[in-house]
């Protein structure tokens, strides 16, 4: 990965509380595994910052070097990378999210799960 | 590009041979599989380090050669 790609996804994840690397956008989700946590985030009423992968090809490569992890999406609160899809909605109906979010202070409306 | 649901479970028993490993191919075209991994080895690990390690026992396929793959990870009941 390049030195500029690995510093600017730096930025990204420290200067927002909330970042979800993804496959098209928190309002058009490319990928059905994107679409899940940008649906979880969306429910909680969490504010983020979506970042689409698909607009270039060194974030998307880079975001994968960068958290030793090969797919997307990627979420990462206050910088730290929390996990894909899967761990996210695991950590959703668990509500592990839930705590990791009032814990780590960022808003969100912690509404009851929805039926499984 | 796809992979077979034994040559996952193949990369995945290699490195970690007590894993229980059970497979589901989601779409019936060898690119989008559902996997639950068993095994002592993710004891006392977070749920990114245990998909991590699945990840590198995939050597490299993630992503690649394996488009999907839902991971659910667990150590053994104790």
């Amino acid at each position: 990965m390049t030195a500029n790609a690995n510093d600017w996804i730096k930025t990204q994840v420290d200067s927002n509380d909330v970042v979800l690397f993804m496959k098209g956008t928190k309002t058009m989700p490319q990928c059905g595994f994107s679409g899940r946590v940008a649906q979880i985030l969306g429910y909680l009423s969490v504010d983020y910052k979506d970042i689409n992968v698909l607009e270039d090809a060194t974030i998307r490569d880079g975001i994968k070097a960068y958290a030793n992890w090969p797919t997307i999406p990627q979420l990462y609160i206050k910088g730290e990378f929390v996990g894909g899809a899967d761990i996210v909605q695991e950590m959703f109906r668990s509500s592990e999210l839930q705590t990791m979010l009032s814990e780590k202070g960022v808003e969100f409306e912690n509404r009851a799960l929805p039926a499984a | 590009m796809a992979m077979h649901a034994g040559d996952i479970e193949r990369l995945i028993k290699q490195k970690f041979p007590d894993a229980i490993i059970s497979i589901q191919d989601l779409a019936g075209d060898g690119d989008h599989y559902a996997a639950t991994v068993v095994t002592e080895a993710f004891r006392g690990k977070t749920r990114v380090q245990q998909h991590q390690m699945v990840y590198e026992a995939l050597q490299g396929n993630m992503g690649g050669a394996l488009h999907a793959l839902a991971l659910q990870t667990s150590a053994p009941d104790a």
